[in-house]
C-alpha cells in the first residue's frame, strides 16, 4: 500500500492531456515495456512556447501521475523554462512521491529532455545524442547510464545506494552494479568537496583568469574553425562575449556559446557562471 | 461501498465460528498449558485436541508428528534448517524457481554458508520440470523442497509423483512441502503422498494471521529453530499459543467440510471470471494455460498495461486483488514467478491474481465483470503502444 498524495491520486484517476499530437514539434520517450514503465511525451511548440503537450504512459499510478502533471507544468512555458525543470520539480509539484517511487518522475525527466533534445535537432546535438547513447551503462537490467545517476545525484542530493535505486532503479534488480553506483557517489562528492575547496579568486584576480582562460583554452580551439572570441565585461557572473569570424553568425553559435565556452568557464573558474553573447 | 476481497492467496478473513472458539483462551482460559494445576487442564487438552485435529487435516500418522509454530515462514525455515542441521555431511539442496520468497531467501542464504542449490524450473504454464529434478538429484541431496501450489498462479505440483522421483534416485534424501497455498483448498494426505515435511499457515485458510503447523513424520529428525523451553517435544520453544491453536484447528474442520465446496461452487465462480475477463477483454490473457490449478486461483495478464494502476481503480471500488508487477510490492523486478514461467514482458508487468474464497458471492464475480471491462479500456487508452493493441485486437477477433 502506498501513501499517495491527494494530488498523485488525482492524476492517475483522472490524467491530464492524456494521448498524441499527429505532427508534434517535438517527442520524447523514456523507459521501456521490458523495464515495466515508458513514457511518450509530445509537444507542439510555436515561437519558443509550448503550446499543447500530451502524454501516453505504459506504467504505475505514480508514472502517470508524473507524466500527466509534467504536461500541465509545461503548457504555456518557453522553451527556456522547460529546459530548467527536473525531476525534483515534479515530484515538489505532485505534493511529493514515496521514495521507492521517485524514478517515475525521473522518467518524466528524462522522456523531456529527450523531446528537448530532438526539438532542438542541430547537428551538433545529434552528436550529443549520439554521444549519450555510447556512454557507459552502469545498470544492465534497467538500461541505466553514468549520466543518469550522476544528474539524479545532482538534482536531489542522493547520497546512498538505496536513494539512486529509489530514482533511477539501478541496482533495483541482480544488484551486481551497487559497488559501481556506490563508487559514483563518492567521485561526485570528492568532486563537490575539491570544488568548494577551492580558493576563492578576488575580483581582479577572478578576471584574469577568466580572460585567461579564453586566451588561451577557448579561443585557439575557436581560431581552428575559422572564429574567434573576445570578452567584451564581467558582471559578477555574467560573462559577455563578442564571436567573431565564422563563429558571428554560426547558426550553432549558441551552442558554442553555452556547450563549450560555458562549460569550460564554469569548470575551471565557477560553476554560477553565465556566457552571453553580444553584438 | 461495499468490499469485493479478491485476494485470499495473500490471507483471508476469520471465520466466525473460529473466532467465536478463540475467545474464552483469551478470557477465562488463559492458563499455561504447561502448569500443573487444575486451572491449566483446559487449555492443555485444547491443545492436546488441536494438534489431533491437524494431524486429521494432513492425515498424519500421530500427533506427536504436529508442530505447532507462528507461521508458514516459521515452518518452513525449521524444516529446512533442522533437516540440514540433522545432515551435515550432505551439501545439497533443490528446490523451485517460483517457490515463496521465506524459501528463496534462505537458500540464498545456504547457498553464502557453501550449500550447492539446484533450482528447478517450469515450463510455460507454470508446471515444475520433471526431468529436470530427477537429474538434479544426488548421493549428496540433503533435501528436496517443492510447494505443494505457486501462490501466485495455483498451479499444483505433482507431490506423489516428486516424492517416488526422490525416494528412487536417493532414500536418505528427505522432502519438504511448502502446503501454505493448498491447505483447505484441496486435499492433503502426507502419508499417501510420500511427504517427509510439510508446512501450513493458518492465516490462509480463515485461521488469524501468527499460527501456523509443520509436520514432521516420525522417521525424520530435526533441531529446533527456536531454541528454550520443552514445548512441541523440543521441536520449537515458546509457550503454547493457545487461542489461536483453537482457531487453527476450528478453521481446519471448517475447511475439510468446504473442500467439496471449494472444489465445486468456488471453481465454478473462479471459472466465470475467468472465462467472462478472457471473453470481455481483447488483451486479456491466461497465464497459466491449461495447467492443474487450486480451485481459488487465477493469474491473468493484461498485455501493454501496468498493473498497480488496474489494482488502484479496482480499489477505488472496493474490489481487492493483487498484481505480479513491480510496482506494486516496492521492488523493481516483476514476479519471479511469472518471470520464470517467461510470461511475454507485454504482460507480466499487467498480471492480475484473483483468489476467491469460500466467502466470494456470485454478485461479487457479476460485479467485477461489469465493471472491469471499462477500467482496463481507461488505462489501455494510456498506452503508448496503441498500434500493438490494434494488431492485438484484430488478431483476437475483438
Amino acid at each position: 500500500m502506498w501513501d499517495y498524495s491527494e494530488k498523485v491520486m488525482d492524476h492517475y484517476r483522472n490524467p491530464r492531456n492524456v494521448g498524441k499530437i499527429d505532427n508534434a514539434d517535438a517527442v520524447g520517450e523514456a523507459g521501456s515495456l521490458a523495464c515495466g514503465d515508458s513514457l511518450k511525451i509530445y509537444l507542439k511548440i510555436e515561437n519558443g512556447i509550448v503550446t499543447d503537450a500530451k502524454f501516453q504512459t505504459f506504467g504505475c499510478g505514480s508514472a502517470v501521475a508524473s507524466s500527466s502533471i509534467l504536461t500541465e507544468m509545461i503548457i504555456g512555458k518557453t522553451v527556456e523554462e522547460v529546459k530548467k525543470i527536473t525531476n525534483k520539480d515534479i515530484a515538489d509539484q505532485l505534493g511529493g512521491l514515496p521514495p521507492e517511487k521517485m524514478h517515475c518522475s525521473v522518467m518524466g525527466y528524462e522522456a523531456l529532455e529527450d523531446a528537448l533534445q530532438n526539438y532542438n535537432n542541430m547537428t551538433d546535438l545529434d552528436d550529443l545524442r549520439n554521444e549519450k547513447k555510447e556512454e557507459k551503462i552502469v545498470c544492465t537490467c534497467f538500461n541505466v547510464t553514468e549520466n543518469m545517476i550522476w544528474d539524479a545525484i545532482k538534482q536531489n542530493g542522493l547520497k546512498t545506494v538505496e536513494d539512486i535505486t529509489n530514482y533511477t532503479k539501478a541496482g533495483g534488480a541482480c544488484g551486481k552494479c551497487k559497488g559501481l553506483i556506490q563508487d559514483i557517489i563518492d567521485t561526485y562528492y570528492k568532486k563537490e568537496e575539491n570544488e568548494s575547496n577551492k580558493p576563492t579568486l578576488s575580483p581582479a584576480q577572478r578576471i584574469l583568469k577568466i580572460n585567461n582562460i579564453i586566451e588561451t583554452q577557448i579561443s585557439p580551439e575557436l581560431r581552428k574553425d575559422g572564429g574567434d572570441i573576445t570578452l567584451v565585461d564581467i558582471d559578477e557572473n555574467r560573462v559577455l562575449v563578442k564571436l567573431r569570424g565564422k563563429c558571428s553568425g554560426c547558426k550553432n553559435s549558441h551552442l558554442t556559446l553555452k556547450a563549450f565556452v560555458e562549460s569550460t568557464l564554469r569548470e575551471t573558474v565557477d560553476k554560477n557562471i553565465d556566457v552571453i553573447e553580444v553584438a | 461501498m461495499s468490499l469485493i476481497y479478491l485476494d485470499n492467496n495473500a490471507t483471508t478473513k476469520v471465520a466466525p465460528e473460529v473466532l467465536e472458539v478463540m475467545l474464552p483462551y483469551f478470557k477465562e482460559e488463559y492458563a499455561n498449558p504447561s502448569s500443573i494445576y487444575e486451572f491449566a487442564k483446559n487449555a492443555n487438552h485444547a491443545v492436546r485436541d488441536a494438534r489431533g485435529v491437524i494431524k486429521d487435516f494432513l492425515n498424519a500418522e500421530n500427533e506427536k508428528e504436529i508442530i505447532f509454530t507462528s507461521c508458514g515462514s516459521e515452518s518452513a525455515n525449521t524444516a529446512i534448517q533442522g533437516v540440514l542441521n540433522m545432515n551435515k555431511n550432505k551439501r545439497h539442496i533443490i528446490t523451485s524457481k517460483v517457490e515463496h520468497p521465506c524459501v528463496l531467501n534462505l537458500y540464498q542464504t545456504l547457498e553464502k554458508q557453501g550449500y550447492k542449490v539446484d533450482y528447478i524450473g517450469v515450463n510455460s504454464n507454470g508446471e515444475l520440470d520433471l526431468a529436470q529434478l530427477e537429474e538434479a538429484i544426488n548421493y549428496d541431496t540433503a533435501l528436496v523442497s517443492i510447494m505443494y501450489a505457486n501462490n501466485e498462479t495455483g498451479v499444483i505440483f505433482p507431490i506423489e509423483k516428486i516424492s517416488e522421483i526422490i525416494k528412487s534416485k536417493n532414500k536418505e534424501t528427505k522432502f519438504f512441502v511448502d502446503a501454505v497455498q493448498v491447505s483447505g483448498k484441496i486435499p492433503i494426505d502426507v502419508q499417501a503422498a510420500g511427504i517427509d515435511l510439510l508446512g501450513i499457515s493458518g492465516h490462509k485458510f480463515h485461521a488469524p494471521k501468527g499460527i501456523g503447523a509443520l509436520y514432521v513424520n516420525s522417521k525424520t529428525l530435526i533441531t529446533p529453530l527456536i531454541i528454550g523451553g520443552h514445548q512441541e517435544r523440543g521441536k520449537r520453544a515458546g509457550t503454547e499459543n493457545v487461542p489461536y491453536i483453537v482457531g487453527m484447528a476450528k478453521a481446519a474442520e471448517l475447511a475439510v467440510d468446504s473442500l467439496k465446496y471449494e472444489a465445486s461452487e468456488v471453481k465454478r465462480l473462479r471459472d466465470k471470471l475467468e472465462t467472462g475477463i478472457l471473453k470481455k477483454v481483447f488483451n486479456a490473457r491466461l497465464n497459466t494455460g491449461a495447467a492443474n490449478r487450486v480451485p481459488n486461483t487465477s493469474n491473468i495478464g493484461f498485455e501493454y498495461i501496468e498493473g498497480e494502476l488496474i489494482l488502484l481503480h479496482l480499489s477505488d471500488l472496493g474490489i481487492c486483488a493483487s498484481s505480479g508487477s513491480a510496482c506494486t510490492s516496492g521492488s523493481l523486478e516483476p514476479s519471479h514467478v511469472l518471470r520464470a514461467m517467461n510470461v511475454p514482458f507485454t504482460a507480466i508487468h499487467g498480471s492480475i491474481r484473483w483468489s476467491l474464497s469460500r466467502y466470494t458471492t456470485e454478485k461479487e464475480i457479476d460485479y467485477v465483470l461489469d465493471v472491469l471491462p471499462g477500467i482496463i479500456n481507461k488505462i489501455t487508452s494510456l498506452s503508448p503502444y496503441q498500434e500493438e493493441l490494434e494488431n492485438l485486437k484484430k488478431l483476437k477477433g475483438f
